[in-house]
C-alpha cells in the first residue's frame, strides 16, 4: 500500500468512527431508531429556525459598508460562537488523548505516526468544524432568506472558524501537555473549555452591569463609549463580519488563514502528537497518589454511602468544570446582586430565574452521577442496605451539594427582597428535586465516565429535565412579577413533570 | 456433619430469560466449608450465585443462609455474606483506603475493628506500596484484589465469589487462594465458581457439577469418581464426561 493510499484509507477509518460514534449518540446505540432520530434532528433543525429569526433575523438587511456600531455587534458575535466552537474542539482533542483505545495499535504499527496524526488532527478540524456548520445553519438560513444569497458566505466563514478553532485547541492542547504534564492537563483542559466556552458572555454581561446595571450583552456593545475606543471601520478586525456579509476577499483571506494555521499545527504538532499520547497513556497506568494517612471514621451505613458519593463528587473532574460553568453563569447575577445594595434595579428580578435554572442543571447532573453512574452496583447492592435507604443516601447528596451552591446566594438575596428570596428559595428546591426525580425514574446503570453520553439512554428524561429546570426558571421569575402567570406556569411545568412520570419505565 | 448446620441452603430456585437459565436447582453447602461450582459457559453457575447473593430475583425457589430467608429478609442475609465477581467492581477515584474504609461503612462495621481488619488485608494482599493511590491506575490484577479485600473486610461468614481467579497472575492467584483456605479454616464457608478445574480440585471440600442450569454431579472428588466409575481419572475428564452425558440427554 502507498503512502498515499494509506493515508486515505485511515481518513477514512477516522471518519467511520467519527460518524458512529455521532450516529450511536443520536440513537443510544439502538440501529432501530435511527428513522426516529432523522426525523428528530429534522424537525429540530426546522424548530431552531423559529429562535435564530426572533434573535438576527432583523440583521438580515444589513449591507455593506457598516458603521461601527453594526461591526461590532456581528464581530462580537462572531467572536461568541468561535469560543464555544474553540471549547468544544479543546474538548475533542482531549478525548482524543485520554479516551481512545487504538493509541496502543496505531502506535505499535509500521506506519508514519506523523502522517496518522496529521490525519487525526484534520479528523479533529472536520468534526467541530461540521458540528458548528449544523448549528450555525438554521441561523445563516434565516440571514439568507431575509437579506439574499450574499449570507451563503457566511458558512465559509464558520469552515474558517472551525478550522482556526481545531488548530489552536491542539497547539493548546499539546502545550499544556508539555508544561504541566498529563495529569494537570486532563482537568485544566476542561476547565478550560468551560470558561472560555462561558467567559465571552460572561465578560460582556459583567461590563454591562457594571456600567449600565443592566444584565443585557448588546447594551455594552452598541454603547458610544465601545464605538469610540473600537479600531475604524477598514480595519483588519472586521474582516470576519465583513466576510460573514459576503464580502468575498475578507473570505478568501481568513479561509487562507484557517488553512495556514491548521496546517502548520499539523506540521509543528503531529510528531510531538505521539509523545503526547503516550505520556497520557502512561498517566493512565500510573494512577494519582491523593489521601493522607487517617483514621476509618465512624458513621451509620447511609453516612458511609453519603461520604463515599461526596468523594467521588469531589474528585470527578467533569463535575468541577461543569460546577464551575453554573457558578461562572452565577457571577453575572451575583454582580448585580452587589450593585442592588446600593441602588434597587428592576433588573434584579432577573436574578431569580438564572438561580433556579442553574440549580436545576447541576442537580440533574449531580443525580445521573449518584444514582446511575455507580461504578460497584454489585458492592451496594450486595450490602445489608434496603435499596430505598441506598437511594435516599444518595439523594441527600445532592439536594446538600446543591444547598451548599445556592444557599449563600438566596442569603445574600434575602437581605435586600426577603420576598424574592423565598420564592427563589421555593423554585430552586422544586426544580433540583424535579431533575433529581426524572433522574430517579429513567435511572439506568452505567458508569460514571459514560456520563457525557447520559442522554442518549433517555432522551424524554433529558427533554423533560431540561424544560422542568426551564419551566421552574419561568414560573419563579413569573410569580414575582405577575403572581397569576406564574401559579399557571408552575402548574402547566407540574404538569409536564407528572407526564413524564407516568412515561417512566415501571420498576418492581 | 450434621444435617442441620447448613450455611447455605437452596431449594427449586429457578430463573429464565429467553431461555431456562437456572432449572429447579437444589444444593445445601454446609458451615466451613469449601464448595467449587464448576460447569461450560451459559451452564447458569453466575446466575445461580447472583441469585443467591440477592442481586437477581428468583422466578421459584427458596435461599437460606445461615437459617435466614434471603428472599424474605435479604438485608439480615447480607449482613453475614459477601459477594466477589470476576469483574471488579470498585471506584476508580477512591484509594484501596478508602474503598475498605467505605465497605466496612456499609456493613456497619465499627472503624476501630475495621481498621486493623483492613491493613492486614492490604498486607496480605501485597497491596500495602499502593495503599494511598487511586485505583484508576490499577491492573485488572490489584483490582481483582481490592475487590476481594472488599469482600473480607467485614467478615463475612458466608463468600460467594464469581470467577476470582480470572486476570491474576501466580503470585497474587496463589495469595488469593491461600487467604481463601485460611477464611475456611477459621469457620467461613467459601461457594465460588471456577473454570481451572485444578483449583476445585485442590482447594474444594465438594464440587458441584452444573449443566443446563441443573446440578448433575456432586460430592467429593473421590465421591465423583465412584459415581462415575472412574477411580483414577482427573477432574477435567470426569467434568467433560458428564457434561458430554448432560449434552447428549
Amino acid at each position: 500500500m502507498s503512502s498515499a493510499t494509506a493515508l486515505s484509507w485511515f481518513a477514512r477509518h477516522e471518519l467511520r468512527l467519527a460518524w458512529r460514534e455521532w450516529f450511536a449518540m443520536m440513537t443510544g446505540g439502538r440501529r432501530k431508531r435511527a428513522r426516529v432520530a432523522v426525523i428528530g434532528l429534522l424537525l429540530f433543525a426546522a424548530l431552531l429556525h423559529v429562535p435564530a429569526w426572533a434573535v438576527i433575523g432583523r440583521f438580515a438587511d444589513l449591507e455593506l459598508p457598516l458603521d461601527k456600531s453594526s461591526l461590532i455587534v456581528i464581530s462580537a458575535t462572531i467572536f461568541l460562537a468561535w469560543t464555544l466552537m474553540l471549547s468544544q474542539a479543546i474538548e475533542s482533542v482531549t478525548r482524543v488523548f485520554y479516551a481512545r483505545a487504538d493509541l496502543d495499535l496505531i502506535m505499535s504499527s509500521p506506519a508514519t505516526l506523523a502522517n496518522l496524526f496529521s490525519v487525526r488532527i484534520a479528523a479533529i478540524a472536520l468534526t467541530v468544524t461540521v458540528i458548528a456548520l449544523l448549528f450555525s445553519t438554521p441561523f445563516i438560513d434565516v440571514l439568507v432568506f431575509g437579506g439574499g444569497a450574499r449570507w451563503l458566505a457566511a458558512f465559509g466563514l464558520v469552515v474558517a472558524m472551525g478550522l482556526s478553532a481545531a488548530a489552536i485547541a491542539i497547539a493548546v492542547t499539546i502545550l499544556l501537555f508539555r508544561l504541566i504534564g498529563p495529569a494537570r492537563t486532563r482537568f485544566v483542559a476542561q476547565i478550560l473549555a468551560a470558561i472560555i466556552g462561558a467567559g465571552f458572555v460572561i465578560a460582556l454581561q459583567v461590563a454591562a452591569i457594571m456600567s449600565y446595571g443592566t444584565l443585557s450583552r448588546f447594551t455594552i456593545l452598541t454603547s458610544g463609549s465601545v464605538a469610540d475606543h473600537a479600531p475604524d471601520v477598514d480595519s483588519i478586525w472586521w474582516w470576519p463580519a465583513r466576510a460573514a456579509i459576503g464580502d468575498s476577499e475578507a473570505l478568501l483571506l481568513l479561509l487562507a488563514l484557517g488553512l495556514v494555521l491548521l496546517g502548520s499545527v499539523m506540521a509543528i504538532f503531529s510528531g510531538r502528537f505521539a509523545d503526547t499520547a503516550i505520556d497520557a497513556a502512561a498517566y493512565g497506568a500510573s494512577g494519582r497518589t491523593s489521601a493522607k494517612e487517617r483514621p476509618f471514621r465512624g458513621g451509620s451505613r447511609q453516612h458511609a454511602l453519603r461520604r463515599k458519593e461526596f468523594s467521588l463528587l469531589w474528585r470527578d473532574p467533569w463535575l468541577i468544570s461543569q460546577t464551575l460553568m453554573q457558578l461562572l453563569y452565577l457571577v453575572p447575577p451575583a454582580l448585580l446582586l452587589w450593585r442592588s445594595f446600593a441602588d434597587s434595579s428592576a433588573a434584579l428580578t432577573l436574578i431569580t430565574p438564572v438561580i433556579v435554572m442553574a440549580a436545576g442543571q447541576l442537580a440533574g447532573g449531580l443525580a445521573w452521577l449518584t444514582i446511575s453512574g455507580e461504578d460497584a452496583p454489585d458492592l451496594v447492592a450486595t450490602a445489608p442496605l434496603t435499596s430505598s435507604s441506598v437511594i435516599r443516601a444518595k439523594i441527600e447528596v445532592v439536594l446538600i451539594a446543591i444547598a451548599v451552591i445556592f444557599c449563600p446566594l438566596i442569603a445574600a438575596l434575602a437581605f435586600i427582597s426577603p420576598f424574592q428570596a423565598a420564592v427563589s428559595a421555593g423554585a430552586v428546591i422544586v426544580s433540583a428535586a424535579s431533575a433529581t426525580a426524572i433522574q430517579l425514574w429513567f435511572r439506568v446503570q452505567a458508569r460514571r465516565s459514560q456520563f457525557r453520553r447520559r442522554q442518549t439512554s433517555s432522551r424524554l428524561a433529558t427533554f423533560a429535565e431540561a424544560f422542568s429546570s426551564i419551566g421552574w426558571a419561568a414560573s419563579a421569575a413569573l410569580l414575582l412579577a405577575l403572581p397569576i402567570a406564574g401559579l399557571v406556569s408552575g402548574l402547566i411545568t407540574a404538569s409536564l413533570v407528572a407526564i413524564t412520570w407516568k412515561f417512566s419505565p415501571r420498576r418492581e | 456433619m450434621k444435617p442441620d448446620d447448613s450455611a447455605l441452603e437452596v431449594l427449586g430456585l429457578t430463573k429464565r430469560f429467553d431461555r431456562l437459565a437456572v432449572d429447579s436447582l437444589d444444593l445445601t453447602i454446609h458451615a466451613g466449608e469449601f464448595y467449587a461450582l464448576v460447569g461450560p459457559n451459559g451452564a447458569g453457575k453466575t446466575t445461580t450465585l447472583r441469585m443467591i447473593a440477592g442481586l437477581l430475583r428468583p422466578d421459584a425457589g427458596a435461599v437460606s443462609i445461615f437459617g435466614i430467608d434471603a428472599l424474605q429478609n435479604p438485608v439480615a442475609a447480607k449482613q453475614v455474606m459477601a459477594w466477589v465477581s470476576d469483574e471488579p467492581m470498585i471506584y476508580d477515584k477512591l484509594t484501596p483506603l478508602e474503598y475498605l474504609e467505605f465497605v466496612a461503612g456499609l456493613w456497619g462495621i465499627a472503624p476501630s475493628v475495621s481498621e486493623p481488619i483492613a491493613e492486614g488485608l492490604l498486607a496480605s494482599l501485597g497491596l500495602e506500596p499502593h495503599r494511598h493511590e487511586r485505583c484508576e491506575g490499577f491492573s485488572k490484577g490489584m483490582r481483582q484484589k481490592v475487590a476481594l479485600a472488599g469482600a473480607l473486610v467485614h467478615d463475612p461468614r458466608l463468600i460467594i465469589l464469581d470467577e476470582p481467579l480470572t486476570g491474576l497472575d501466580a503470585v497474587s492467584a496463589r495469595h488469593v487462594k491461600g487467604l481463601l483456605s485460611d477464611r475456611v479454616r477459621s469457620g467461613c464457608t467459601v461457594i465460588m465458581t471456577t473454570h481451572i478445574l485444578e483449583v476445585a480440585e485442590r482447594m474444594a471440600d465438594r464440587i458441584g457439577v452444573i449443566a443446563a442450569g441443573r446440578l448433575v454431579a456432586e460430592g467429593t472428588l473421590t465421591e465423583l469418581r465412584q459415581q462415575n466409575g472412574h477411580a483414577d481419572t482427573s477432574l477435567e475428564d470426569l467434568f467433560i464426561a458428564l457434561v458430554t452425558l448432560q449434552e447428549a440427554a
